[in-house]
């Protein structure tokens, strides 16, 4: 056994180097890497912003100084070199680029036809070992009036029919040809894994498991048992290094090694999840097997236990306020965010999982943040732009790198038209770093996905 | 007892159960700026008087009886209360929940005669949580079967919607059988045999029969005639939208589907109204001409099927500039009315005129639909829906501070500001059940 804990650090750091695969003696490269490149860009001074920085703090007559696609410095003084663009941003907003962590962008394109049904692997209660970016359809034009709508990044997930639906993906919101060209470099995988109602209504008319809440309990427990003992397999042969036998290497299964990746901790958990009472469980059984729940979605109950959520570091990602469309949604409030954000360690972020909903996310978080206030939470929009940009990086496994207006981070910025609070206000500008991807103002800066085009404009 | 006692008997007892506080006292708001959305319109520091269930005055300086509860409105804004023009309030709970659902017949058997008005439940949660919003009056509009998988029995005729207000009464209804719906393009095609020409072809030949049959002499409309397309009773709503007297809304999103359904509308003399509309901007023009108002959801700018190819965030403000009387909601988002101004917010940031998208969601309504007492806004001799906001309505931060329905203002509990009370309470040491509002 000694060996198996001197290698483990080892199989950690093969691991993080070949992304999520487990067999890293297997591979020459690493299966759908990312190959995304950083649009062309250009040293970019924006002067007199309001800025909310997305760590909390709000700078007025801020600058944002943008080079070599990092954030090079942000303050009320910055210097910048002669040849760099400027942005007068007087009487605008800066904040860091919008995340969402819950879309189906790609999986569900527009238009919303048959043959585009991509998201849910609906042949069995645990398809962890699909992917959602294989299903990503880069030419989806709601990407386009996402990125409109002042995103930068996302998670794509599976939908929510299966106990395990499969891996996530995080893109970069830039137009490609390939899902690999949009692929967040580095970024963590993610599990979608689902509790309640969706499994239950998918299988059990056909009798099949899960028919209950009971069943879908029993068929996270029995995946979870039989990931460990795959996991233990594995290492146990990997901890052989060179003298393990190439006969005796164990079969790999794309589900369990998905699981396994969540009991290793490369593999972040995002759970669909609406009622307190199933949320709690959720927890239990992560404890039981030694895993973490990176992220409630959907978590319409989360105000029920937002003293819980927030002492298990657990985010909760939320819309602001929808309701009543299945019965456990019946018991969403508009307080939900804001209660969710209130304790100390509270994380609470605005998703979408709407192509309509993903442009909009700053309103969304404008409902929650209004309704929070009224309820006496005190709220400022320093605070509620962080349920849009740091907190989601954070379920995302991204924060080091972007979901703030930090020096050194990736310049993913956007320059809003006015307060991004007010329903009136349009982002001008996105930078993904630091390139300029869209511009209000600019024609040429406006993405369009193959889909449309040529429909209208050559028959009017 | 007969209709008329029962309802005198509801309209009494609905008084008493709103409780002393919202009786139907007179009510002053004042000191407001009021967006009367009428022919006073938009007027400072004004005060609006309620009395009887009407606006009775609105002006500058009114003279306010000892007797009047007085609403303060200085740095309020004042607006007739929303409308929304596509509902299903009262006739769905939970979406996922079938037993709770009447908003749609999976039967073809009394399509044109469906009428909703028996199947709207005023205790419903949703009115109180739209209410207390300013949500004050709304169309609950029947839809066709959905065909998420399979073709569903149904018929293109959804049937009739009728007009509800959001107060707390046992009678709702304000105008019951106000519209005839139906549904064209693809959907529609689905209850005729999987073409749009089918679909077209039935609504013809069910008009024409009702033609036919309403010029028989009396004696002869009543001898059954197993050769018309639909049943007397469609034959007979059909007959009131030949005479211009029902209007009908057409659901329909592709520019050649809303031009065919004009070109009937016009054959026939119908009263046409468009709903859905997504591609309704490019027949802008032939819409303001054949005077047919656009009911639109200005958020619906993506391609989500081939019909709705031509999506765009400005379609409220093109129709709107080419003189189509339009109405914004979201079809059957019931549960999140109270959105409507949302989305009116978001048709003037691409471009609608403030005036022109707040009228969307209060007043052009009820001109669409030709309720009377509600199509002139805050205006003296209206039925008093008014909204007292704390700032621009149409601003995702500002809140509805009193809404006054028919007269009354209306309490501002929900079963949502319940659990929130309840939630909200962290230093109690007994569990969140027993904290329950006192007791009426």
């Amino acid at each position: 056994m000694l060996s198996r804990w001197l290698v483990a650090p080892l199989v950690t750091l093969l691991l993080a180097a070949c992304g999520s695969s487990t067999d890293p003696q297997d591979t020459e490269r690493t299966p759908f890497a990312s190959t995304y490149q950083p649009l062309p860009s250009k040293t970019t001074l924006i002067e007199n912003a309001t800025v909310l920085t997305g760590t909390g703090e709000r700078i007025d007559g801020g600058s944002v100084l943008l080079r070599d696609g990092r954030i090079a410095d942000i303050g009320t003084r910055v210097s910048a070199p002669r040849d760099a663009v400027r942005i007068d941003a007087e009487g605008r907003w800066v904040t860091p680029g919008l995340i969402d962590a819950h879309s189906h962008l790609g999986v569900y394109p527009s238009p919303s036809v048959g043959p585009h049904f991509d998201g849910n692997e609906i042949t069995g209660n645990n398809t962890a070992g699909v992917w959602a970016e294989h299903a990503v359809w880069p030419q989806d034009p709601g990407f386009d009036t996402a990125l409109a709508g002042g995103v930068t990044s996302m998670l794509i997930l599976p939908g929510s029919a299966n106990l395990f639906g499969g891996r996530g993906v995080t893109l970069k919101n830039v137009p490609a040809v390939t899902y690999q060209a949009m692929k967040f470099p580095e970024a963590p995988h993610a599990l979608k894994m689902a509790c309640g109602e969706n499994p239950k209504r998918v299988y059990g008319p056909g009798r099949q498991t899960p028919y209950t809440r009971m069943g879908n309990v029993y068929g996270y427990r029995s995946a979870w048992i039989e990931a460990e003992a795959y996991r233990q397999e594995w290492d146990d042969w990997l901890a052989l290094g060179e003298e393990a036998d190439p006969a005796d290497k164990p079969q790999r299964d794309l589900k369990l090694e998905t699981l396994a990746g969540v009991l290793r901790g490369d593999i972040l958990v995002h759970n669909h999840c609406y009622r307190g009472d199933e949320m709690a469980t959720m927890l239990e059984i992560a404890d039981e097997f030694g895993y973490k729940i990176t992220a409630f979605h959907h978590a319409v109950e989360a105000y029920k236990i937002a003293d819980l959520l927030a002492e298990r570091e657990v985010c909760a990602a939320l819309w602001a306020d929808w309701w009543g469309f299945k019965m456990e949604a019946f018991d969403g409030i508009r307080e939900n965010i804001a209660m969710v954000d209130a304790p100390a360690k509270g994380c609470a972020i605005v998703h979408s999982d709407d192509e309509y909903g993903i442009q909009r996310l700053n309103q969304e978080a404008a409902k929650a943040m209004a309704a929070g206030n009224r309820a006496g939470l005190d709220i400022a929009p320093e605070q509620a732009i962080r349920w849009v940009t740091a907190n989601p990086a954070k379920a995302l496994g991204i924060l080091d790198r972007t979901g703030t207006l930090e020096a050194g981070k990736m310049a993913d910025v956007v320059i809003w038209s006015g307060d991004p609070f007010s329903v009136y206000t349009l982002a001008d500008q996105v930078f993904i770093d630091g390139a300029r991807v869209y511009d209000r103002h600019d024609p040429s800066r406006q993405p369009q996905r193959d889909f449309k085009l040529g429909i209208l404009e050559v028959n009017s | 007892m007969s209709r008329t006692h029962l309802h005198i008997a509801l309209a009494c007892a609905s008084g008493l159960a709103l409780g002393s506080a919202s009786a139907a006292e007179p009510l002053a708001i004042a000191g407001a700026t009021v967006h009367s959305l009428g022919e006073a319109g938009t007027l400072d520091r004004a005060t609006v008087l309620i009395r009887d269930g009407k606006i009775a005055a609105l002006g500058p300086k009114l003279a306010v009886s000892d007797d009047t509860h007085r609403i303060e409105g200085k740095g309020k804004v004042v607006t007739p209360g929303l409308f929304d023009a596509l509902s299903d309030l009262g006739t769905e709970e939970v979406e996922l929940v079938a037993g709770t659902v009447d908003s749609a017949a999976e039967s073809a058997h009394l399509g044109a005669a469906f009428d909703i008005t028996g199947a709207i439940n005023p205790r419903s949660t949703l009115f109180p949580i739209n209410r207390i919003e300013g949500v004050t009056r709304a169309m609950v509009a029947p839809s066709s079967p959905s065909a998420w998988l399979s073709t569903p029995d149904g018929s293109l005729f959804a049937g009739r919607g009728s007009i509800v207000h959001l107060a707390a009464a046992r009678d709702v209804v304000l105008k019951p059988r106000a519209a005839l719906f139906v549904t064209l393009g693809e959907h529609g095609a689905d209850f005729a045999g999987g073409s749009r020409a089918g679909t077209l072809g039935q609504l013809r030949e069910a008009l024409e029969d009702a033609q036919a049959w309403a010029a028989l002499p009396e004696s002869q409309q009543a001898v059954a005639n197993p050769g018309y397309a639909v049943r007397r009773p469609a034959r007979e709503v059909l007959q009131q939208a030949l005479s211009g007297d029902l209007p009908v809304v057409a659901r329909v999103d592709r520019a050649s589907d809303i031009q065919a359904v004009l070109d009937l509308g016009e054959a026939f003399g119908l009263r046409l109204i468009i709903a859905g509309g997504t591609e309704a901007w490019m027949l802008a023009d032939a819409l303001a001409n054949a005077s047919v108002p656009v009911i639109l959801d200005p958020t619906a700018n993506l391609p989500a099927n081939f019909e709705q190819l031509g999506a765009r965030a400005d379609a409220a403000a093109i129709l709107h500039r080419a003189g189509v009387l339009i109405a914004i909601t979201q079809d059957g988002e019931s549960h999140q009315s109270r959105n409507i101004r949302q989305l009116a917010g978001n048709a003037v940031a691409h471009g609608l005129d403030w005036d022109a998208a707040l009228a969307a969601i209060t007043v052009n309504p009820a001109k669409i639909y030709g309720l009377q007492h509600a199509q002139a806004g805050v205006m003296p001799g209206q039925r008093a829906h008014v909204v007292v906001w704390s700032g621009d309505p149409l601003e995702l931060t500002t809140a509805a501070e009193a809404v006054i329905i028919e007269g009354r203002l209306q309490s501002m509990t929900s079963r949502q500001t319940l659990l929130r009370d309840r939630y909200l309470k962290t230093d109690d040491p007994w569990p969140p059940a027993y904290r329950q509002p006192s007791s009426p």
